[in-house]
């Protein structure tokens, strides 16, 4: 009985410093409590969100504010959240909502307005929303079918350069693609082959493409380092697919992550198959530090970030006259003809086209 | 007798007011953070522009991919009881009726599973049957994305759940019935059949019941290891939600899960019921002994392997892939900071998952204590009775739909939690209440209400009463009641993972994400963690083994 007794005491006892412990926590180093005027700023974004140590050092320094990231989820999820949260947003700004979920934001009023200094810089193609800037262009990229050098080589094929090529028998079974339900790329590469072959003849090109055995997994992770044959991460996996969706960024990607670097990008972009993205930023509609907020939209735009942002985000800037790095001209240049569609159409169809591909692809 | 009515009466009325004194705490609890919430993110996706839009429903439910989900989410369940059922109960029966050494640890073996958050499981899974598991190096066999993977990890899952609820009353029915009945002439067979099995059906329901209520609303183990092809229900409803953002047909999808889980609940209370009627019980001791001849000792050395096999491999497997780097390289990783999966260092997940639990755990408690004392009196009449099912609700409602409903319905004053750490603690506490209520419940229906009553008369106060009558008699359930709601908060994945601040993950949601990014070491952390989570999770449910002196609780 004694010990149980003490154990009680302790467990209680334990219970309340942690409690104690739990609430200082919260009070210190944390803006989203506190009401105007904070010298903290808070940036909501996804997963993949990256910045240089020094550039955002700097950007502390000349604008007095701290910055604290929330990485929440990949893109579609840290959209869907901070729409459901909006009355009382976790941030100030969000970054990472692009052209094939912005209508979802933009109807469900997430943002306000707000024109960024240096919008005017921004490249006439990536503009959207122009008489009421609720959102602002941060950065661009193309989502394209990558191959794997060696394994075409090996096996004396060349590699696809279209969509069309993809759904012939000499491909069977070498692609591996992302479930457009759950993530980014594989939205992309739906909306590609829907603005190819059009609002009827979508339907029957992944019907010719599930024949040809195109396999579907959850995420751009999963399928680029696991399935993948061609990228360092699936080699390893033994990832036996030649083709994946990925990024017209992924080739340098490649050369500039491997040691030794290698004189040549082992994987290559199939030209036919890319579909523009572009991802925008915007200031939260009920945003408690709203000219902290204003502050880091102007610092996304600016030329330091904007040229910071490659080779830690592996996307294009969309400021005119941006440095691109020279491993991103050399090993992945952008693609020519990339599919795009209006953000208009794309509001209107892409819940209905995601569930019939769903019932099409998937079950 | 027409002095003594008044009296009754007073008494009765006493009774009402103290039961209602009990319920108070717990109704408002369940009103205010589980009924509120959810009832907010469904009327989100049904209540369109000011209108109802039941229709909905129909036109949900007559989309053949949400039909598919539907009728996979019933046969897997089915699936998984019927296969948990056939694989746990030969290991119910040796480890009520026969003597071995080593029979105590193992019994505690064998639950760790159940506390295990199915994240781990999960992850546990997948290194023994994913790419580059153990059985694709051994025979190049690879069954993730398959529904076999699913099956297994939930077998895994629940194999406990069979041995300790049915096992638990196997151990305590008297073998002198069946021998007498043999006696009278019966076959081995017949007697079984005739005494012991009516004896055990309701237990075996129960069992069945909650591996399919838990089986039903899986969603870590599809999540990680069925692939896109597989959805439940709830995987689906997170779907819905987090991803296609349709939430009027989450909000359909919850309704249709709601009432699925309603009608396995009362089936399950009425089950439980007939069980605690009529039987008579002996001493757990007693009745179990060595393993005679050939054949027992055949099933003993039978349940044995399965449980090597199915329950400690896939442990084994994930402690063994945790220290594939050299130097114990995963676990180092663990404490640096990197800057790309999280701003803190993982180790820091630790510490919020320990605090977070503790918490969690005072609230089951102050919650789940009074409505376990409340339902536990004899007094109680079918309002009460009802509670107790209620308060089951949560293990089986989506836990998405709860983590969601947080975000959306605590935001404004005067509860405007949004961004306060205790949101976290209180979804976990949600699971934890029935854990605390199941397992306190049977030890306060055991106090003699005699006992209470002559202290009432010597003029002791109600609240003396509990401290001098109840308390000391409870104490011991009352820890064991707090070390399951501590082990389900460290392991609850669903809610948190949507309310926990994405600068302050949880054990749980630290593995997902891990899991979720590519690369060696990436996956390393994650089987670190995951092991360093087992670890913690399988050394509380030792201690409260050593606690537990009362084998009839379900869990």
């Amino acid at each position: 009985m004694g010990i149980t007794k003490k154990v009680t005491v302790l467990a209680v006892g334990l219970g309340l410093v942690t409690l104690a412990g739990c609430g200082s926590s919260d009070g210190s180093g944390d803006g989203s409590g506190s009401g105007g005027g904070s010298r903290t700023v808070t940036l909501v974004s996804h997963n993949s969100w990256a910045v240089s140590k020094d550039v955002l050092a700097a950007f502390e320094k000349q604008s007095g504010y701290k910055v604290r990231v929330l990485k929440d989820g990949d893109a579609g999820q840290a959209v869907n959240k901070a729409v459901l949260t909006k009355d009382n947003p976790q941030g100030d700004v969000f970054f990472g909502v692009d052209n094939t979920l912005l209508s979802r934001a933009l109807d469900n009023g997430l943002f306000q307005s707000y024109e960024a200094k240096g919008s005017g810089k921004v490249a006439p193609e990536f503009r959207v929303d122009q008489d009421k800037h609720r959102v602002t262009p941060v950065d661009t990229g193309d989502v394209c079918v990558n191959y794997d050098k060696a394994y075409f080589s090996e096996h004396k094929l060349t590699p696809p350069t279209s969509f069309d090529d993809l759904v012939k028998p000499a491909y069977k079974d070498l692609l591996v693609t992302e479930n457009a339900s759950t993530s980014s790329p594989g939205l992309g590469f739906l909306l590609g082959t829907a603005a190819k072959y059009g609002d009827d003849g979508w339907q029957d090109y992944w019907k010719k493409l599930k024949a040809n055995g195109v396999k579907v997994v959850d995420g751009w992770e999963q399928a680029y380092n696991e399935e993948f044959s061609g990228s360092a991460g699936g080699k390893k996996a033994k990832g036996d697919r030649p083709l994946v969706v990925s990024y017209a960024s992924s080739p340098p990607a490649e050369v500039i992550y491997a040691d030794p670097r290698p004189s040549d990008a082992p994987t290559g972009v199939v030209e036919g198959t890319c579909f523009r993205q572009v991802e925008y930023a915007g200031l939260l509609s009920n945003a408690k530090n709203a000219e902290g907020g204003k502050a880091l939209i102007d610092f996304l735009l600016s030329e330091t970030f904007q040229a910071d942002m490659p080779m830690n985000m592996f996307v294009y800037p969309v400021r005119e006259g941006a440095q691109v790095p020279k491993e991103f001209t050399e090993y992945g240049p952008a693609a020519k003809n990339p599919e795009t569609m209006e953000p208009a159409k794309i509001a209107a169809h892409r819940d209905d086209w995601v569930k019939s591909w769903t019932s099409l692809v998937l079950r | 007798m027409d002095l003594a009515r008044p009296q009754v009466k007073g008494r009765r009325t006493r009774g009402a007011a103290a039961r209602l004194g009990l319920v108070a705490v717990p109704v408002a609890f369940f009103a205010v953070f589980f009924a509120y919430p959810v009832a907010a993110i469904v009327a989100r996706g049904l209540h369109v522009d000011g209108v109802w839009r039941f229709g909905r429903l129909w036109d949900v439910l007559g989309q053949s991919d949400i039909r598919h989900v539907l009728w996979f989410t019933t046969w897997q369940a089915l699936a998984s009881t019927a296969l948990t059922l056939l694989i746990a109960l030969p290991g119910a029966y040796v480890f009520a009726r026969f003597d071995f050494p080593g029979k105590q640890v193992l019994r505690a073996v064998v639950t760790v599973p159940f506390v295990l958050p199915t994240v781990v499981v999960g992850t546990a899974f997948l290194a023994l049957v994913g790419r580059g598991g153990l059985l694709d190096e051994l025979w190049g066999v690879r069954l993730d994305t398959t529904v076999w993977a699913i099956l297994l990890a939930h077998v895994f899952f629940n194999y406990a759940v069979v041995v300790r609820t049915v096992g638990g009353l196997w151990a305590q029915l008297d073998p002198r019935q069946e021998e007498a009945a043999r006696m009278l002439g019966a076959s081995r067979w017949t007697a079984w059949r005739t005494v012991t099995l009516p004896a055990l059906g309701p237990a075996v329901a129960a069992a069945a019941l909650m591996v399919f209520l838990f089986t039903f609303t899986s969603f870590g183990v599809v999540q990680i290891l069925g692939g896109p092809a597989f959805s439940t229900l709830e995987v689906e409803i997170y779907r819905q939600t987090s991803e296609i953002f349709d939430l009027s047909t989450a909000a359909v999808l919850t309704i249709v899960q709601f009432a699925a889980v309603g009608s396995i609940l009362a089936v399950h209370a009425w089950t439980v019921r007939r069980r605690e009627s009529t039987l008579r019980l002996v001493d757990a001791a007693r009745t179990a002994r060595r393993p005679r001849g050939a054949g027992q000792w055949a099933l003993l050395a039978g349940v044995l392997a399965v449980i090597a096999v199915l329950l400690l491999l896939p442990l084994a497997v994930l402690v063994r892939r945790s220290l594939d780097a050299p130097r114990f390289g995963y676990y180092r990783a663990l404490t640096e900071s990197d800057g790309g999966v999280f701003l803190v260092a993982p180790i820091e997940a630790i510490g919020n998952s320990l605090q977070y639990a503790v918490v969690a755990t005072l609230i089951a408690v102050l919650v789940g204590g009074p409505a376990a004392a409340a339902l536990s009196r004899r007094d109680a009449g079918r309002f009460v009775r009802g509670f107790d099912a209620l308060l089951m609700l949560p293990l089986g409602v989506s836990a998405v739909t709860v983590g969601f409903g947080f975000l959306i319905s605590l935001d404004e004053p005067p509860l405007d939690l949004r961004s306060s750490w205790i949101l976290v603690p209180l979804a976990q506490a949600l699971v934890g209440v029935p854990f605390v209520v199941r397992t306190m419940l049977p030890v306060l229906r055991a106090v003699d209400d005699r006992l209470r009553e002559a202290a009432a008369v010597l003029g002791a106060s109600p609240w003396r009463v509990w401290r001098e009558i109840d308390l000391p008699m409870v104490r011991r359930a009352l820890l064991i009641a707090a070390g399951f709601a501590f082990a389900v908060s460290l392991g609850e994945f669903g809610a948190t993972v949507f309310i926990a601040r994405p600068d302050n993950p949880t054990l749980p949601v630290a593995v997902a994400r891990l899991l979720g990014r590519a690369g060696d070491l990436n996956y390393g952390q994650a089987m670190a963690l995951s092991t360093v989570l087992m670890v913690v999770c399988a050394v509380a449910l030792l201690v409260l083994e050593r606690l537990r002196t009362d084998r009839t609780g379900e869990f």
